[in-house]
């Protein structure tokens, strides 16, 4: 008999027993007149290979799972089973069998639920209280687990899905325009670049419609036309207007629409809040997320906390980057954090650099602020064409408006006149940053491009105009409509690009240029949204998602709500109602203890390091070979390169920073060394998992791998994985876990914007 | 309705009903007063018809000798929360950079005319009752306007009543459009209302210092 | 250019605090005024001294965490911003520029400039909310029109950010502009109707409780609010908790 693979699972049964179970194919059998591969599942109850006082005694979870899977072993060369797969953890997405539009209806009809006394006796940790998080908090204490939430801000509003602008998408075709779920779903796998999780992107686009009827009923103020119904805007990479917005601000009306539903929960008693604190670490027994150790960021307090369950919702970590549109406090701590105890993280390399930002102004900047995509709808992006125009709008001769239109070069609408401006994110910006490598950069540096609303302002003024009877002809009157109506629509926007740029975007073009924005990649996790690390979750932006190698554009409120509110609520009882008998869980134990002195010891070597850099300094250096070296575009010199960078900068990070102040007080370069140190291994990582994915795809160019005309190319023969990384002590020594994406209903094409 | 005379909106809510009631009364005295200058009789007539009807006298004036107690102890005992609801004071504080001067310094022109009516008390009030209720001194209609008269002879008297109606202007600058804000009124119609509040502040004390200077200058 | 700093250094909640002197150089006009801070903070780092600590998130003016008050005036000079939004170009060489925490007995000083306004999220607490479970089976979206004028005067109040400017620059500490932003989204909209009694009554009660000040109407709290917040919230709320007292 020839066996391939054997999948090994432990299964903690309910009624307080184990069992061990082979999962492997031998042989072969007909079905429906087809020969297939036969699956055999053998079961070995837990009592043979241990019991559980001995475990207790042994109270190492790994010593037992090495004598597991030697008696497997040994059981499987008695079954005459030649290649056991021996690996910790298997690449299992889980993903349910059946046609793909039925999976997440029959999937939630099938997993175990838990009974609603239990519910009580189940307690949840939630780390992050953005959209995901937030709405994952409130719905799950709505179900009736008792929730402990955690941000390190000062109020679970202040986290930053609050600072998303344009919008929301939902396949409602309130327009009747022709959307719907699949074409959601399709627009969205296209727009990844093919390296998303089929299953996961379609129960995504069916659940987008029930986020926006549940945010309306619990009073989130979208925009709505004259007829008192719901208005949309269109974003980059689709041809429909499928997107739901409140004004610039959507971000913040939906996270505090998230809020209020947390603050139910709050006054209930169902959700314990833990503002100012951070998670330092996850706790796993038995190989189980059992708890989280965090810091009081107020008083320095070291607190246990246990859990039936942890779910890491905290984001993207495009702070990495030190400059990008993320919050200032934005990190990748928790997902780290659990990563190191277990979880994969997928993808790292996936970044998406957002088109419309404003350009970086001096070395003082601390932060980029983004320019919302919906711009794109109505302004024009361009370059002069000739480059001594370029030169006099640099030394302030010539003023862009005074150039002649034909002088001026269009080139989203030039490459690409299908989509034009509206080209996917990644697109938009590697399309700026060719014309800005080529010269034509239009600010001191050399890095921005026009945004120009001229000529939207002359159309809306005619139209308004026309409906008020007035005369079209007018330029003064049509400007002034027009300018009415552009400010209608981002008056927010412009007047925040006036006061920082200190210019009026009504009168003279924006400038903009691409920066680091939201994080493709993340925790890996499987379809049920966990992780490789039982009972611990991922969702949001934390997790590797729903987006492949790009983003498209409102989005990612999009899966942040279907997580938090749709999905994690449902698949997580799956995995609880094994734990009903459980009870509280026990914070003295060794594990508690060991990850709690970890911690402790870190915090105390951070502040007896003595060094003389402050932790800026390194966060700022970091950015600097990211940016450079594993930004835009990327290959394989600059990539190695940037390795050995970051390790040497890690070295000296660990010997020479300084960290002042105490630990028991409130000490923000205390909090922000531990993030600077988990980005110093991270973006190791990263460029490690941009080396090994030598093809373009999304957000992820390599240089190697181009067509003629500049374009990504993609290479589907070797790439259709997601890349998991184990963690292994080091950075370095990650160990690469493939999981082959599988495309049952999308044929993968060349993704075409032209 | 339970009263929640510990809420601070309930509180907030007393205050304006109260002050607009004075405003109310501040007319109706004004209107009198403006007679002086007009005709004697009339004076004589409408002040004696105000001191002697019980229906003034024994159900409107404790009315209104409640609403100036209430206005002015509520006030008291709000601007008291107020200033206790921040210990640690400002080093720097720009209240002219987002708020007029009369708005953040209400108790002050408050006190003001509180003071004020202290003397008006004393002058006209306090004689009156002793005059009817304690002396029990047989009523004479035609009084009432000679005893007017003779107020206004002394010149620090005449300068302390104009300046309290400085202050009684300024207190009406913020405080009356500020009772309709208080109240829930606040629409399309706030900007005449605002119109109508200064108008109304400068010309009523206006009124009442001419009517003082006109009876001290005669 | 050059600048003098006063900055109120406190080293905790119990302890008392002062205004200390600072003087900065090389302050590019282009630098927002946080970035200024962090200048100060590693000019402090290196010479052996405590940096000074102050709340800051995005960066970009709708988080709500940044809460200077400077020059007297909270989050600064310029009008509808944040702190993270003002740019050091609205000052000038040679300046003197007082850094104050949001001052209130509701928000104890946690360190330096940073504040604990957590009295707001209790506030939110009390009836912030819809009460509507997560269930995916509500109705349609669409199946109820709003208003349009309804619709936006209810966005325009909910885009509030909970900085605490309103009660920070108030001479009574009033809390008022932000309790009555989130009443009036609410009110305005047919879904936030059905329970606009209890939300009032129990919202006003809770920032009663948490120590805030009387609204005296001098309108600073409208000037100073980052997002401009209309004072006709307030009056709204005020119907609405009289019509509220009036019915329960």
């Amino acid at each position: 008999m020839s066996v391939k693979k054997v999948k090994i699972r432990f299964r903690e049964n309910s009624n307080g027993t184990s069992s061990i179970r082979l999962n492997y194919f031998g042989g072969y059998e007909t079905v429906n007149g087809k020969r297939k591969a036969k699956r055999l599942i053998k079961t070995l109850p837990f009592h043979l290979i241990t019991n559980p006082v001995t475990l207790e005694q042994e109270n190492n979870n790994k010593k037992f799972k090495i004598r597991a899977f030697k008696i497997a072993d040994d059981w499987g060369k008695e079954l005459n089973i030649k290649k056991i797969n021996n690996q910790k953890f298997n690449l299992d997405s889980k993903v349910p069998s059946g046609k793909l539009s039925d999976k997440w209806t029959n999937h939630k009809s099938n997993i175990n639920l838990v009974s609603p006394a239990n519910k009580r006796l189940i307690d949840v940790i939630v780390v992050g209280t953005g959209l995901a998080g937030a709405s994952a908090s409130a719905t799950l204490a709505e179900l009736g687990y008792n929730v402990k939430s955690f941000c390190f801000q000062d109020s679970p509003r202040r986290a930053h899905s609050i600072a998303a602008q344009g919008g929301i998408n939902a396949a409602k075709n309130y327009q009747g325009d022709g959307d719907s779920t699949y074409r959601l779903f399709y627009d969205t796998i296209k727009g990844g670049d093919y390296r998303s999780r089929e299953s996961n992107v379609h129960r995504l686009a069916e659940v987008s419609t029930n986020i926006i009827d549940q945010c309306v009923a619990q009073g989130v103020p979208f925009a709505r036309d004259y007829g008192g119904l719901l208005d949309n805007r269109s974003f980059g990479g689709v041809l429909v207007s499928r997107t739901f917005y409140a004004k610039g601000q959507t971000g913040q009306q939906l996270l505090l629409g998230a809020y209020s539903a947390m603050n139910r929960q709050i006054a209930r008693g169902k959700i314990k809040m833990y503002n100012r604190h951070e998670m330092m670490d996850l706790v796993v027994v038995d190989g189980k997320a059992r708890g989280i150790i965090s810091r009081n960021l107020i008083n320095g307090k070291i607190e246990r906390h246990g859990a039936h369950a942890v779910v890491i919702a905290s984001g993207g970590y495009g702070n990495v980057f030190f400059l990008s549109t993320n919050a200032m406090g934005s990190n990748v701590s928790a997902g780290w954090k659990i990563h190191k105890k277990g979880a994969f993280f997928a993808n790292p390399c996936f970044t998406q650099i957002h088109p419309t930002c404003i350009p970086v102004s001096g070395e003082h900047q601390s932060k980029l602020t983004l320019m919302s995509e919906s711009l794109r709808n109505d302004g024009r992006i361009w370059v002069p064409k000739r480059i001594e125009d370029v030169k006099s709008i640099r030394d302030g001769s010539l003023k862009p408006i005074d150039l002649p239109e034909e002088h001026r070069d269009y080139y989203l609408e030039r490459r690409y006149p299908a989509f034009g401006n509206l080209v996917p994110r990644d697109v938009a910006s590697r399309a700026a940053k060719e014309r800005c490598d080529a010269g034509y950069g239009v600010n001191k540096t050399g890095e921005a491009v026009y945004l120009d609303f001229s000529d939207s302002i002359l159309r809306y003024g005619k139209e308004k105009a026309h409906v008020k009877g007035l005369d079209e002809e007018d330029m003064k009157l049509v400007k002034t409509l027009g300018k009415e109506v552009v400010k209608s629509k981002y008056g927010n926007l412009f007047q925040m690009y006036e006061k920082i740029v200190d210019q009026n975007p009504y009168e003279t073009p924006m400038m903009i240029f691409p920066a680091v924005h939201y994080t493709m990649g993340g925790v890996w996790v499987d379809y049920n949204l966990m992780t490789t690390i039982k009972g611990c979750y991922a969702i949001g932006e934390a997790n590797f998602s729903d987006h492949g190698a790009n983003r498209l554009g409102a989005s990612a409120l999009m899966q942040g709500l279907a997580d938090g509110y749709f999905v994690l609520p449902y698949t997580i009882g799956d995995y609880l109602s094994n734990d009903i008998r459980t009870g509280k869980i026990d914070t003295s134990t060794k594990e508690f203890e060991i990850a709690e002195n970890d911690v402790k010891s870190q915090i105390d070597k951070f502040l007896n390091n003595g060094g003389m850099n402050s932790v800026d300094y390194y966060h700022k250096k970091l950015g600097k070979i990211m940016w450079n070296q594993c930004g835009m575009s990327r290959n394989e010199k600059e990539l190695k390169s940037a390795i050995n960078k970051i390790k040497e900068l890690r070295k000296d990070f660990h010997k020479n920073v300084k960290v002042p102040g105490l630990a028991d007080e409130f000490n923000e370069q205390l909090a922000k060394a531990g993030r600077v140190a988990d980005f110093l291994e991270l973006g190791e990582l990263f460029a490690k998992d941009a080396l090994d994915r030598t093809e373009s795809c999304g957000g992820h160019f390599r240089e190697e791998s181009q067509t003629p005309e500049g374009e990504a190319m993609r290479d589907d023969n070797n790439y259709t994985f997601v890349s998991a990384w184990e963690h292994r002590g080091d950075p370095s020594k990650a160990k690469l876990h493939k999981e082959q994406l599988n495309y049952e209903e999308v044929e993968i094409k060349t993704r075409s914007y032209k | 309705m339970s009263l929640k005379i510990k809420s601070s909106i309930v509180r907030k809510y007393l205050m304006a009903l109260s002050g607009l009631f004075l405003v109310i009364f501040l007319l109706q005295h004004f209107t009198i007063n403006l007679t002086s200058v007009f005709s004697k009789e009339m004076f004589n007539f409408l002040s004696h018809f105000m001191g002697n009807n019980p229906l003034v006298q024994f159900v409107l004036q404790p009315v209104l000798i409640f609403g100036v107690v209430f206005h002015f102890i509520m006030g008291f005992i709000l601007e008291f929360k107020n200033r206790s609801s921040r210990n640690q004071k400002y080093y720097n504080f720009k209240g002219k950079a987002n708020s007029s001067w009369i708005s953040r310094n209400m108790i002050l022109s408050g006190i003001v005319i509180l003071s004020f009516l202290g003397l008006h008390f004393y002058d006209f009030w306090i004689p009156e009752m002793q005059y009817k209720y304690i002396e029990f001194l047989p009523e004479n209609p035609d009084r009432y306007f000679d005893e007017l008269v003779h107020k206004f002879e002394s010149l620090p008297r005449v300068i302390i009543y104009n300046i309290s109606f400085i202050f009684l202007s300024l207190h009406l600058l913020h405080g009356f459009s500020s009772s309709f804000q208080t109240i829930g009124f606040n629409n399309k119609y706030t900007i005449s209302l605002k119109f109508f509040t200064i108008s109304f502040s400068i010309i009523i004390p206006l009124g009442f210092i001419l009517i003082a200077l006109f009876h001290y200058l005669n | 250019m050059n600048l003098k700093l006063k900055i109120w250094r406190q080293p905790n909640k119990d302890s008392k605090g002062g205004m200390v002197n600072y003087s900065i150089e090389d302050v590019s006009p282009d630098m927002s005024f946080l970035e200024m801070m962090d200048m100060l903070n590693e000019q402090l780092i290196k010479s052996g001294d405590d940096p000074v600590a102050f709340d800051h998130d995005c960066r970009e003016g709708i988080c709500g965490m940044c809460s200077m008050f400077i020059n007297g005036e909270a989050h600064g000079p310029d009008k509808l911003i944040t702190t993270c939004q003002l740019h050091m170009r609205k000052f000038k060489d040679g300046d003197t520029i007082a850094i104050e925490p949001f001052r209130a007995n509701s928000f104890p000083v946690i360190k330096d400039l940073a504040v604990d306004r957590s009295s707001f999220d209790r506030i939110q607490q009390a009836g912030g909310f819809i009460s509507i479970n997560t269930s995916g089976n509500t109705q349609d979206a669409n199946a109820i029109p709003i208003d349009k004028h309804n619709a936006d005067t209810a966005f325009d109040a909910a885009t509030c950010i909970g900085c605490g400017a309103c009660v920070a620059t108030c001479k009574n500490a009033s809390a008022m502009l932000f309790v009555s932003a989130k009443v009036s989204q609410y009110a305005l909209l047919p879904q936030g109707k059905v329970e606009a009694t209890d939300r009032v009554l129990n919202m006003v009660n809770q920032m009663d409780e948490e120590g805030f000040g009387n609204c005296t109407n001098t309108g600073a709290c409208e000037v100073e609010c980052p997002k401009g917040i209309s004072l006709e919230n307030i009056a709204r709320l005020n119907r609405e908790y009289i019509w509220a007292t009036a019915k329960g």
